[in-house]
C-alpha cells in the first residue's frame, strides 16, 4: 500500500534539513512529524483554514495541499524562524501586546499569512489586513485584535 | 484525511511529461498547483496510482502577447502571474481583477490556469473567463496537438475533453479591442470562496454608444460555464436601456439551467444569476445602473 | 527564634504594589504560541507509538450484519484492528455529568462502540491500529460492513410522531418531557389585554474549534497505569469514567492537559475514542495517538443548538410583560451525552431573562433522530433561549407601537428588586437569584453607545440599494459553576510559588489571569508565579472548565489556598519564636511582627525549607472552594444590519455587546473573550450550518460547505465591558465572562433582519439567515398579498 520513503532535502527557516518520507506525505506532516518542527498545525487537511500556512520560496502556502516530495530543493520559512534566539520578532510583540491570540493553534499561519503580507505590502491599511487574512480562520479572537496587531507594526516600520 | 499512496514523476520538460502520459494503460494523473486535487486526494475522492507534477516545466509557464495582439499563456501560469502581470494588466484589464477574487493569496499562488480549466469545477474562475474570452485552447500529447475552443472544452461537472494522454499547455485569448466594455460579477457568501453565481459581461461599444458585439457567461449557477447568446444577440447592434435589459433578463430566466445545493435553490440562484449579470451590465455600462434606480 | 538573612529582595517584597486584578498584563503563555513551542496533544510523541483511526457507519440508521476487519488486518503496518470481538464485553454506556439532569434521558446513553446497529453517520465501528495514520486510513477503507439499511428518523418532526423509533427497544424517541412554572400563568393569560404566539427555530450549528479532539495513551504494563494526555475541561471526571470503564483504580489513571486549541464547550466531556483509544493502549502494550481529522470532527464531535420553541408572551395594557408560556423541542441526535441535559435545561431557565416576569409555564421535550448527537456549545441554552425571548418581546413591542428599546426598559428586572428571585425554571433545579445588577442602567449605556437614537431615521430605509435595521437581544447569564474547584500552592525551594489548579485551559488566558489572583492574595509578584493547569496529578481533586467559572470557581479556591498558606506559615513562626500568632501579619509576601519588621519573606522561606521539612510542609497548602451559588451578568447587544433584498446578504454593519461583568481581572482577556464570541454567534446565526439531508447524511463534511466567519466577515465588532455589579456570593467578586458574547446574538441580529425587512412585512422565524433563506423570506412575502 505505502511506496517507499525518499530522502528530501530542503532549507527551513535558513538551514539545510532533510528527512524521509513516502509521496503522499504532505509537507505539513512532514515538517511537524518527520523534522520535528511543531509550530505549524493542521486545521482541515484540505485546505480551507489556513493553519498550516507557511513561506515557501517567499509565498505564503498550505502546507497541507502539497506533498513534502514537491519541496525538493526549496527554501521553507515556518513560525520557529520567526524570532531570534528566543526573542520575539516585532510581528511577535505586537500579537501578544494586542492579545491577538487566545488557544494560539491558529496563530502560527496568522504569523506566517501576515509576515508574507508585510513583505509585499509594507503599510497595509485595515480592509487590506483582513483580506490579506480572510484565508486564515481564527475561532478565538474574532479577528480584531489581529489586524490590530498587524497594522501597529506596520506603521512602526520605517 | 491522507491521501492514498501513489507514484511521483517529476518530468523536466514537457515532451518527458508527454511521453509518461501516452502510456495510457497507467493510471497518471498530471498536478499543476494541486490546491483542487490535492484536497480530493486527502478526502479520497481522487486516488491516481502516479501523480504526474508538472512543476519542474518551466516552459509551461510564462505570458506572452504574440504578433497579432494574442494573449497567449502557458498553462502552468498561476492565478498569481496573471493578477500582478504588467503585460496582463495592460491589455486584457478584466483578467487580473478577476484574479483578486480567487480565493485567498496562497492558492493564487500555487494554483494555475490549467489546472483550473482541467479541473472544470462549475464555480471555478477560469472556466468561465476563458469561454467569456473566447479563448483558444491547446491540447497536447505525444506527437500531436490540437486546438479546442474554450466553449467546446468542458462538457459538465469536473468533466473536460482532454484525453488521459492529453496535457493542456497553452491557452490562446484573442485581441482584446480597445472599444471593449467589461463587467464580471459573483456572489459569494464570504470573500474568496467560490462563487454561488457569477456573471461576465463583455460589450465591444461603437462611438455611439451601440453594442457591436456582446458575449455574456454564467458561471457557478450552471453545471459548466454557460453562454447566454440570445442575450448577447439581444443587445448587439442596439444602445441598450435599463428596460431592454429587463426584458432580455426575464428570457434568461426560463433557459437557463440553474442547479441548486445545499447553499442555494433553484429559485434563489435564478434571482441571482439575474441580478449578477444585471450588475455586470451595469458595471459595463454606467448609464444604465443611474437608469436602474 | 528564625534567624533569616534579610536580603533586599525582601526589602522589595514589603513594598506596596499596585494590585495585578484589573491590570492588562499580556499573558504568560502567549510566548509559547507564538514562537511555535507549544504543545498541542498532536505534538506529543511517545516512543513506539501507534495511530489510530475509527471506522465509522456510513449510515444513519442500519442494521450491521457482518463487520469483515481481514483484509484492514493483513494491510502491511496494521498491528490490530479492534471490532465487536475485541470490545464488545468491555462496553460500558458514557455516564451523564451531574449537570442538569432531564429524567428520562438517562436510558439513551452511548456506548463507546455501536453493536449490531448504527444510528448516526460518523459512529464509532472498529477501531485501526497502525503505524502511522496514512496506513491506518488505508486499512479503514478496507473494513467490509454488511449493513441492512434502514429508514433513518431524519428530523424532531418525525422523531415526535414515535413511528419510527432510533431505539427500538426504548419505545419512544422522546428522551425526556419536563415542564416548569412559575406563578399562575393560565390565569395571567385570560386576563392580558395582549397576547401572541410565534414558533422560532435555531438550527443545528456547533463549536468547531481549531485544533480538533486527539488523544495520546500509554500503558504501564508493570505499574498497571494509564496516562492519557490531550484531556481537557472535566479531567477529573473523564478520569472517574475511564478508570470505571478500563476496571482500574481511579488513581491508576493520571490525565495530562497539554495546550488545547480551543473548547467552547464541545471538547473535553467523555466522547467514544477517550476509551476506545486507552484501552486499544492496553490492548496493543503500546502508546496509541488519535488524532481526530476535520471530516470526522463534524460528523463527530458533539452538534448543538436545534431546537425549536412554540412561545406565547402576554402583556398588560401598560406595556408590561405578564407571562411567557411555551413547549421546547430538542434534537438531540441519536444518543444522550454526558452534557445532554445542559443547553435544553438552561433554555428553559433563562426563557424569561431579563424581565420582570413573574408567570411563566414551559415544557420540554428532548427527543432523538438519526444524527450526531447533541452536546453543550458556549452559552448553552442561552443562545437558544435568548433568540426565542428576544423576538416575541420584538413583535410584542411592533405589535403595540413601542419601540423595541422602550419596551425591554419598561420590562427590566430592577436593582431594587435584587436578588430576583426567578423562580425554579430548571426541571428538579433549585430557585435562581439573579444577584446583583442594575439592568436599566447598562441598557442605557448600551443605547448610547451604539447612537441608538441616531438610527432610528435609518430602520427600513433603503440606502444605496441595501435595507437598513436595527436589533437589540438583551440576556441574563449565569456563571461559576459549582460545585467546586482546588488549587493547591506550594513554594519552592527560589522561592517562587507554584499554583496548581483543578481549572483547565484552552485558550482563556487562565494561566495569566489566575496568577494576577495570586499575585494579589499572596503579595509577590506575577512573575514568581508558575501555574499548572488541568492535569489530574495536581490536585487532588479538580473539577475543571465550564461554565465560564474559571476566575470564579478557580480564583475562589486560589484565595483559599492563599489564606491557608498565609496562616500556617504565620502559625509556624510563631510557634517557633514563641510569639503569639495575632501578634504576626502576613503583608506582600512576607510574615512581619508587630512593630511592621519584615521576619521572614517567601524566598528565604523558600530556601529554608530545604533543609526543614517542617517548614517544608507549611509551604504547602490546598484547598477547595465549594459554592452552588451562581453569578449572573447582564447584558445587551446591538446589531445594526444591512440586507441587500437582490442578493439577500445580510451586512453586520455594527455589532455591539454591553456586559456588566461585576469585576474583571484582566480586562483584555475579558475584551477578546466578548468579542470571540460575538464573532462566534454572528457566524452561527448567519454561516454556520449542519444540514443533514432526508437520509440522515452529513451534507456539510468539511469547511467548504460548513462556514465558519473569517476576517472580512464581521469587521466591526465591539464590547464594552463594565464593573458595575460585582459578585456578593465568592471572595473575589467576579462574575464569569467567557460565554456572555454569544448569548444574544441570534435575538439582536434577527430582530434587526426583521427590522430591515420591513416594507416586505417578512417575520423572521427561523434561523440561520443565510442568503438562500432570507430570499425565501423575500420571495414569499413577495407572493403574499399585503394589506
Amino acid at each position: 500500500m505505502s511506496e517507499e520513503k525518499i530522502t528530501i532535502h530542503l532549507t527551513v527557516n535558513g538551514r539545510p534539513m532533510q528527512g524521509k518520507a513516502e509521496p503522499r506525505c504532505t509537507l505539513v506532516d512532514f515538517l511537524r512529524h518527520e523534522l520535528r518542527l511543531t509550530g505549524t498545525h493542521a486545521g482541515c487537511e484540505h485546505g480551507v483554514c489556513g493553519t498550516c500556512t507557511i513561506l515557501v520560496d517567499g509565498e505564503p502556502t498550505r502546507s497541507c495541499l502539497m506533498f513534502a516530495i514537491q519541496a525538493e530543493g526549496r527554501e521553507i520559512w515556518t513560525v520557529e524562524g520567526l524570532g531570534q534566539e528566543g526573542k520575539l520578532n516585532p510581528l511577535q510583540a505586537s500579537f501578544r501586546k494586542h492579545h491577538a491570540l487566545q488557544c494560539g493553534f491558529c496563530t502560527p499561519g496568522m504569523l506566517m499569512s501576515a509576515t508574507a503580507l508585510l513583505k509585499k505590502c509594507p503599510k497595509p491599511s485595515a480592509e487590506h489586513v483582513r483580506d490579506a487574512l480572510s484565508g486564515n480562520v481564527c475561532r478565538c479572537t474574532g479577528y480584531t485584535p489581529i489586524v490590530d496587531a498587524v497594522i501597529e507594526v506596520s506603521q512602526r516600520q520605517i | 484525511m491522507k491521501p492514498q499512496a501513489f507514484r511521483y514523476l517529476r518530468p523536466q520538460s514537457l515532451e518527458e511529461a508527454l511521453a509518461a502520459l501516452s502510456d495510457t494503460e497507467a493510471d497518471i494523473r498530471p498536478i499543476a498547483g494541486g490546491q483542487s486535487l490535492v484536497p480530493m486526494m486527502s478526502l479520497r475522492l481522487a486516488a491516481p496510482s502516479t501523480l504526474l507534477d508538472l512543476g519542474s516545466i518551466s516552459s509551461l509557464r510564462g505570458i506572452r502577447v504574440d504578433e497579432s495582439g494574442w494573449l497567449v499563456a502557458g498553462s502552468m501560469t498561476t492565478h498569481s502571474d496573471f493578477e500582478h502581470s504588467e503585460i496582463v494588466g495592460r491589455h486584457f484589464p478584466l483578467l487580473p481583477m478577476a484574479m483578486e477574487s480567487v480565493a485567498h493569496m496562497p492558492i493564487r499562488s500555487r494554483g494555475t490556469i490549467g489546472g483550473s480549466l482541467a479541473h472544470a469545477d462549475p464555480a471555478g474562475d477560469w472556466p468561465a473567463l476563458s469561454v467569456a474570452c473566447e479563448a483558444k485552447l491547446v491540447l497536447s500529447k505525444q506527437g500531436a496537438a490540437r486546438a479546442v475552443m474554450a466553449d467546446e472544452f468542458f462538457c459538465g461537472i469536473f468533466s473536460t475533453v482532454l484525453e488521459p494522454d492529453e496535457l493542456l499547455t497553452e491557452i490562446h485569448f484573442p485581441l482584446w479591442p480597445s472599444n471593449r466594455r467589461w463587467g464580471l460579477q459573483k456572489f459569494a457568501r464570504r470573500r474568496g470562496d467560490f462563487a454561488l453565481a457569477g456573471a461576465i459581461v463583455l460589450l465591444d461599444v461603437e462611438d455611439d454608444g451601440r453594442v457591436a458585439w456582446a458575449r455574456i457567461v454564467v458561471n457557478g449557477a450552471t453545471e459548466m460555464p454557460t453562454v447566454l447568446s440570445e442575450l448577447a444577440a439581444g443587445l448587439e447592434g442596439k444602445v441598450p436601456d435599463a428596460s431592454m435589459v429587463e426584458a432580455l433578463l426575464d428570457q434568461v430566466e426560463s433557459s437557463v439551467d440553474v442547479r441548486s445545493d445545499l447553499h442555494a435553490s433553484t429559485a434563489y440562484r435564478k434571482e441571482l444569476v439575474r441580478v449578477m449579470i444585471r450588475r455586470a451590465l451595469q458595471q459595463a455600462l454606467p448609464a444604465l445602473e443611474r437608469e436602474h434606480e | 527564634m528564625i534567624t533569616l538573612e534579610v536580603s533586599p529582595a525582601v526589602e522589595q517584597c514589603a513594598q506596596e504594589r499596585a494590585p495585578e486584578i484589573g491590570q492588562n498584563r499580556e499573558r504568560r503563555e502567549d510566548e509559547r504560541f507564538l514562537t511555535g513551542t507549544s504543545c498541542f496533544v498532536d505534538d506529543v510523541a511517545r516512543p513506539n507509538m501507534l495511530h489510530a483511526m475509527v471506522v465509522r457507519s456510513a449510515y444513519a440508521q442500519a442494521t450491521i450484519r457482518e463487520i469483515d476487519l481481514d483484509a484492514a488486518r493483513s494491510v502491511p503496518g496494521v498491528f490490530a484492528v479492534l471490532g465487536p470481538d475485541e470490545l464488545a464485553e468491555h462496553l460500558k454506556p458514557i455516564p451523564m455529568s451531574a449537570f442538569t439532569q432531564l429524567p428520562g434521558q438517562e436510558r439513551f446513553l452511548q456506548k463507546p462502540l455501536a453493536l449490531g446497529r448504527t444510528v448516526y453517520v460518523g459512529e464509532p465501528l472498529a477501531l485501526v491500529l497502525a503505524e502511522s495514520r496514512y496506513v491506518a486510513e488505508d486499512a479503514a477503507n478496507l473494513v467490509e460492513v454488511d449493513y441492512e439499511y434502514l429508514d433513518p428518523v431524519p428530523d424532531f418532526q418525525s422523531a415526535l410522531k414515535d413511528e419510527a423509533l432510533v431505539h427500538p427497544g426504548m419505545g419512544t424517541n422522546i428522551a425526556s418531557h419536563s415542564t416548569v412554572s412559575k406563578g399562575e400563568t393560565d390565569e395571567v393569560f385570560s386576563r392580558a389585554n395582549y397576547t401572541r404566539k410565534e414558533t422560532f427555530y435555531v438550527h443545528r450549528h456547533t463549536a468547531s474549534p481549531m485544533e480538533t479532539r486527539g488523544l495520546v495513551a500509554e500503558w504501564d504494563a508493570l505499574a498497571a497505569r494509564m496516562r492519557v494526555w490531550g484531556a481537557t475541561k472535566l479531567t477529573f471526571r473523564n478520569r472517574e469514567i475511564l478508570a470505571s470503564m478500563l476496571d482500574i483504580p481511579e488513581s491508576s489513571v493520571e490525565m495530562i492537559e497539554v495546550d488545547v486549541g480551543g473548547a467552547f464547550g464541545v471538547r473535553g466531556e467523555f466522547y467514544p475514542e477517550d476509551f476506545l483509544v486507552p484501552f486499544a493502549a492496553r490492548w496493543c502494550g503500546r502508546p496509541v495517538k488519535w488524532i481526530e481529522d476535520r471530516a470526522e470532527h463534524l460528523m463527530a464531535t458533539n452538534h448543538s443548538r436545534e431546537m425549536e420553541c412554540t412561545v406565547e408572551i402576554a402583556v398588560d395594557k401598560d406595556g408590561h410583560i405578564l407571562g411567557l408560556r411555551g413547549d421546547i423541542v430538542v434534537d438531540m441526535g441519536a444518543y444522550i451525552r454526558p452534557n445532554g441535559g445542559v443547553a435544553p435545561g438552561k433554555c428553559l431557565q433563562f426563557m424569561c431573562g431579563p424581565y420582570q416576569i413573574r408567570h411563566a409555564a414551559f415544557s420540554l421535550r428532548t427527543v432523538l433522530t438519526n444524527k450526531t448527537p447533541f452536546g453543550s456549545y458556549r452559552g448553552p441554552g442561552r443562545y437558544e433561549s435568548s433568540y426565542f425571548r428576544e423576538r416575541i418581546v420584538d413583535l410584542a413591542a411592533k405589535d403595540l407601537g413601542m419601540d423595541p428599546a422602550e419596551f425591554r426598559k419598561r420590562n427590566l428586572i430592577r436593582s431594587a428588586q435584587m436578588p430576583w428571585d426567578a423562580g425554579a425554571m430548571t426541571p428538579g433545579g433549585p430557585v435562581a437569584y439573579y444577584d446583583t445588577g442594575d439592568y436599566p442602567s447598562v441598557m442605557k449605556q448600551a443605547l448610547e453607545a451604539f447612537d441608538y437614537d441616531s438610527l432610528q431615521s435609518l430602520r427600513g430605509k433603503k440606502v444605496d440599494g441595501k435595507l437598513h435595521g436595527v436589533g437589540i437581544g438583551c440576556f441574563v447569564e449565569s456563571s461559576g459553576g459549582g460545585p467546586s474547584e482546588s488549587a493547591r500552592l506550594r513554594v519552592t525551594a527560589e522561592g517562587r510559588v507554584h499554583l496548581y489548579t483543578g481549572i483547565s485551559s484552552a485558550g482563556q488566558g487562565h494561566e495569566t489571569v489566575l496568577a494576577q489572583i495570586l499575585s494579589d492574595e499572596l503579595g509577590v509578584p506575577s512573575d514568581l508565579i508558575d501555574v499548572f493547569h488541568g492535569s489530574t496529578s495536581y490536585v487532588k481533586k479538580g473539577w475543571g472548565t465550564y461554565h465560564s467559572r474559571g476566575a470564579v470557581m478557580g480564583g475562589s479556591a486560589i484565595v483559599l489556598a492563599s489564606r491557608k498558606l498565609q496562616s500556617q506559615i504565620i502559625a509556624l513562626l510563631a510557634q517557633r519564636s514563641g510569639v503569639e500568632k495575632d501578634a504576626l501579619r502576613w503583608r506582600q509576601g512576607a510574615v512581619l511582627d508587630e512593630d511592621g519588621q519584615v521576619i521572614a519573606a517567601l524566598a528565604a522561606l523558600g530556601s529554608a525549607s530545604v533543609k526543614d521539612d517542617e517548614l517544608l510542609n507549611a509551604l504547602e497548602s490546598e484547598a477547595v472552594y465549594s459554592s452552588t451559588e451562581l453569578a449572573y451578568t447582564f447584558g445587551v447587544q446591538l446589531a445594526h444590519v444591512t440586507v441587500d433584498p437582490e442578493t439577500a446578504l445580510v451586512e453586520v454593519v455594527r455589532f455591539l455587546t454591553v456586559e456588566d461583568v461585576g469585576r474583571m481581572i484582566n480586562p483584555n482577556v475579558v475584551h477578546g473573550q466578548t468579542i470571540g464570541a460575538s464573532v462566534q454567534g454572528l457566524g452561527g446565526t448567519l454561516l454556520d450550518h449542519l444540514v443533514y439531508d432526508e437520509s440522515g447524511q452529513l451534507l456539510t463534511g468539511s469547511l467548504a460547505d460548513y462556514l465558519l466567519p473569517t476576517a472580512t466577515d464581521f469587521p466591526s465588532v465591539e464590547a464594552l465591558s463594565l464593573e458595575q455589579s460585582p459578585a456578593r456570593n465568592n471572595p473575589l467578586g467576579v462574575k464569569g465572562a467567557g460565554e456572555g458574547g454569544i448569548a444574544a446574538v441570534g435575538g439582536a441580529v434577527a430582530n434587526a433582519v426583521d427590522d430591515a425587512l420591513q416594507c416586505y412585512a417578512v417575520c423572521v422565524r427561523n434561523l440561520p439567515l443565510s442568503p438562500d433563506k432570507v430570499s425565501a423570506l423575500i420571495r414569499d412575502a413577495r407572493q403574499k398579498p399585503m394589506h
